[in-house]
């Protein structure tokens, strides 16, 4: 079943540029350019790109906070903006960088007010804010004011407080930003946990690719408003040639005519004591059995590729989205 | 801590106060939003101080003929930017966030700085905001034209120290925040004794004679606004509108005095506690 | 009405926050109920040294004050807010607001209520009941109707006029000050009796942008005299109406304003 359908989605901004000293000029920029995605239910999906990409905005759209400039989106076959109340009680929204609770009010009271807000049943409710507190830790801090909390505890806050009204889809904007690694350990565990119900559909923007790889099968990529990868992240490795490599420590250097079949020496260090090879056409299994075959091997090591490298080098490679 | 001697001082002041108005003329639209406020605000209080003026025994309301009255009115609201009577909170903030810190750490003394960075306000705000609400006036009312050749010049000084004695007078309040946890108190309250006290909404020599002499002698406020005014619509003989700026020069001597002294004060205050 | 729950709960939140500043609260409160209490002694000044301005006595002028203070300082409390409309684009807060199932307007209000200017409609009130004492009213259940009436009217058109100006973010972020020259100068307009003013400004204020219906209309049907400017007696009943047509004109603005929401940064 559809849950998130965007057609052809677009968002202008008008800007008034500087031309001279009295004069402005309007310019009109696309954050969003024609944007195609549909997300199943309980599908997660970390939704990545450069600052300015067009995250944030896509969000907003899908959200109901901003009303787009072309195209068509669905959420919960509900449009955004004109039915924005009743979107409202069938999502949840996690900002990173802004706060739905009150800030000088304990924390559990900002929970009691969310139940009235989305009139939210008690009995439900007292469920699901019992699990959030087990799941997140909250018991020691729910007496506390919201602005003495600590970022983490904040956080694991917003995201109980996007949750009492059990909505279908949970929408992060860069949940984990700032925080130190225990937090983002514990809302990353717990978001994990979260999609495996297969109830709930859960998007989420991020600049940390270690949210990415512990939590979503899928991954999109935007840059300049504009879908570059939509697909697994082993779809985007091969799609960008990443490969895996295997690095041996060895009791004495190869000889120089040694090679290695559907593999390729790529570094060579300690005066040959240890070699790495990225494998092309060829298994782990058959190239460590071939290297052993011909040297004696004291350690060796399978290194995953690397998720940045590629984001990094998808980045910088310029706007080719035809 | 560097003395500079007096040559490299006046050219850092210049330099501050130059900064201080570059700052201000990138709020273009701001500007323009606050002058057309000025000048609704104007034609308002002109139009109530007319009636009151046709209302009164020989169209003389506390010894001001119409044009004067007029002219007092759009004088006014030229004057409240040009002093800066509201909404300075810049110091406050800094107190309160720490970055005063940063400030104590320059060669230049606090005070200073903020002075010349308000010159420089002045300067554009003088530009765009005395000047609009001027124009439009003489356009829709009758204004006074000065009849001495020294009215002018006086004015002007007049409103300079117009201005010292209004920065003085915010700044204080601001440095509150030094001892207060919240400085909006002392601030909000000065804004609301300004307005009133120094004769935006009425001339004060409408109040009866010894409150009058009490809020133009004994209090700074009426350095702000009334008396600039009082000084270009020509209220009083020349020997009594020189004096007048003797009184407004003397209460800014004094709150300056006072804000390098309670300057002082908390920044021993602030080396002593760790800020 | 199960929203209505929500807002009061709102409110309540709002009330809790603000009791955790016990001593700015109090300092806000005295310092607001101050400005009414000014607005009022400007009045008395510029009206006391005369028998009458433009043909209205103290005690006319009086009521005329007393009814446009009492109106502005219910919609002041309890809209006047909305002008902070900026800071809240800026916080973030109309973005959290928008993924709530409630009303954005009705949100906001609730959540900044400033509870502190509350002191001010009592000062207003007691002022319009002297302003009564001092006019020598010919009591018909109409007058009475419309002594209740006009400062609710107040109340809605000057809390339109706030959710105008303050809609002007929505398209013009720089808009500054602008805003005020409506909310605060339609305030000091409505304080006067209209004729006090003239041509195209006493036209416009009065009669296009409707501030003449405030107090001066109802002030009249009060008292039982006739509009030097000719206006019928009944005009001052329309307050009501106008003050209904400029409530739809602010939602349809207020709506189009959402619709037009830039957000913020990231």
């Amino acid at each position: 079943m559809t849950v998130i359908e965007m057609h052809d989605l677009k968002k202008d901004f008008t800007v008034r540029v500087r031309a001279g000293r009295f004069r402005r000029r309007k310019r009109t920029v696309a954050a969003v350019d024609g944007i195609d995605l549909t997300v199943d239910r309980g599908e997660m999906v970390g939704y990545i790109g450069p600052n300015g990409a067009g995250k944030s905005t896509t969000l907003k759209m899908l959200t109901g906070i901003l009303t787009p400039s072309a195209g068509t989106v669905r959420v919960c076959g509900l449009t955004p903006v004109p039915q924005r109340t009743r979107l409202a009680r069938r999502i949840g929204v996690v900002f990173g960088q802004r706060s739905q609770l009150w800030w000088d009010l304990p924390l559990h009271e900002s929970f009691t007010l969310l139940r009235h807000i989305y009139r939210v049943p008690a009995a439900d409710h007292a469920a699901r804010l019992a699990r959030c507190r087990s799941l997140l830790d909250l018991d020691d801090f729910l007496d506390t004011p919201v602005r003495q909390l600590s970022l983490g505890q904040r956080m694991r806050g917003e995201i109980t407080a996007a949750l009492l009204h059990g909505p279908d889809v949970l929408f992060l904007d860069e949940p984990t930003i700032g925080l130190d690694v225990v937090s983002k350990q514990a809302v990353r565990g717990f978001l994990a946990e979260l999609g495996q119900g297969g109830d709930v559909t859960l998007m989420l923007t991020t600049h940390d690719l270690a949210d990415i790889e512990r939590l979503c099968r899928r991954l999109v990529v935007i840059d300049h408003g504009h879908v570059v990868h939509d697909g697994t992240i082993e779809a985007l490795h091969a799609r960008y040639g990443s490969r895996r490599r295997l690095v041996a420590d060895l009791d004495a250097p190869l000889p120089a005519s040694f090679t290695l079949a559907g593999a390729s020496l790529v570094a060579s260090e300690a005066d040959g004591h240890r070699v790495s090879f990225t494998l092309e056409s060829t298994t782990a299994a058959e190239a460590v059995a071939a290297l052993m075959a011909s040297a004696s091997v004291r350690d060796l090591s399978l290194v995953e590729p690397d998720i940045e490298d590629v984001v990094a080098r998808l980045y910088a490679s310029p706007g080719d989205t035809s | 801590m560097d003395r500079l001697d007096a040559r490299e001082g006046v050219v850092t002041f210049g330099a501050l106060a130059r900064s201080g108005f570059r700052r201000w003329s990138t709020y273009r639209q701001a500007t323009i939003a606050g002058a057309f406020t000025n000048v609704v605000f104007g034609f308002l209080r002109c139009y109530v101080i007319l009636a009151v003026a046709a209302a009164t025994a020989g169209g003389l309301a506390a010894g001001y003929d119409a044009e004067q009255l007029a002219t007092y009115v759009w004088v006014g609201q030229g004057l409240i930017t040009v002093v800066g009577m509201w909404g300075w909170t810049e110091l406050a903030d800094r107190i309160r966030t720490g970055e005063v810190a940063a400030d104590l750490l320059r060669p230049v003394p606090p005070v200073v700085s903020y002075l010349a960075a308000d010159l420089g306000r002045f300067g554009h705000a003088m530009l765009t905001r005395f000047v609009p609400p001027m124009v439009v006036g003489a356009i829709f009312f009758p204004l006074y034209v000065p009849h001495r050749a020294g009215t002018i010049p006086l004015f002007l000084v007049s409103v300079v120290l117009g201005t010292l004695v209004s920065f003085a007078g915010r700044f204080l309040v601001n440095a509150t925040a030094y001892w207060l946890h919240d400085a909006r108190g002392p601030i909000g309250l000065w804004t609301l004794a300004s307005g009133v006290l120094a004769g935006l909404y009425f001339p004060l020599r409408l109040l009866p004679d010894w409150a009058a002499v009490l809020l133009y002698a004994a209090l700074p406020f009426a350095g702000m606004l009334q008396i600039p005014a009082d000084v270009l619509t020509e209220r009083d003989g020349p020997a009594l509108q020189a004096g007048l700026v003797a009184v407004q020069a003397v209460w800014a001597a004094g709150l300056l005095f006072a804000c390098a002294r309670v300057q002082k004060r908390a920044e021993s205050k602030l080396v002593v506690q760790g800020g | 009405m199960a929203d209505l729950r929500a807002y009061g709960a709102l409110i309540g939140g709002q009330f809790r926050s603000i009791a955790s500043y016990r001593v700015s609260f109090l300092v806000e409160m005295s310092s607001n109920a101050m400005t009414t209490a000014l607005d009022i002694t400007t009045v008395l000044v510029l009206f006391g040294a005369n028998r009458s301005v433009a043909g209205f006595s103290l005690a006319e002028a009086l009521l005329v004050a007393s009814l446009s203070s009492l109106g502005f300082a219910l919609a002041d409390m309890l809209v006047g807010n909305v002008d902070h409309l900026k800071t809240y684009v800026r916080s973030g807060l109309m973005d959290v607001i928008l993924v709530r199932p409630l009303g954005s307007l009705w949100q906001l209000l609730c959540m900044d209520l400033p509870f502190r200017k509350a002191l001010r409609v009592v000062l207003a009130l007691v002022v319009l009941g002297v302003a009564i004492h001092l006019n020598d009213v010919d009591w018909t259940p109409g007058r009475v109707a419309l002594l209740v009436l006009s400062p609710l009217a107040g109340l809605v058109f000057f809390g339109a006029i706030f959710v105008l100006s303050a809609s002007l973010a929505f398209w013009w972020v720089d808009s500054g000050e602008l805003g005020s020259a409506f909310t605060y100068g339609g305030r000091d307009f409505t304080s006067y009796p209209v004729p006090v003013y003239a041509g195209w400004f006493r036209a416009v204020f009065a009669y296009a942008l409707g501030f003449g219906f405030v107090a001066y209309q109802p002030a009249l049907a009060l008292l039982g005299r006739t509009d030097p400017l000719g206006l019928p007696a009944w005009a001052g009943y329309l307050s009501p109406l106008v003050a209904l047509v400029a409530a739809v004109v602010a939602a349809l603005v207020w709506r189009a304003g959402v619709r037009h929401y830039r957000s913020t940064g990231s």
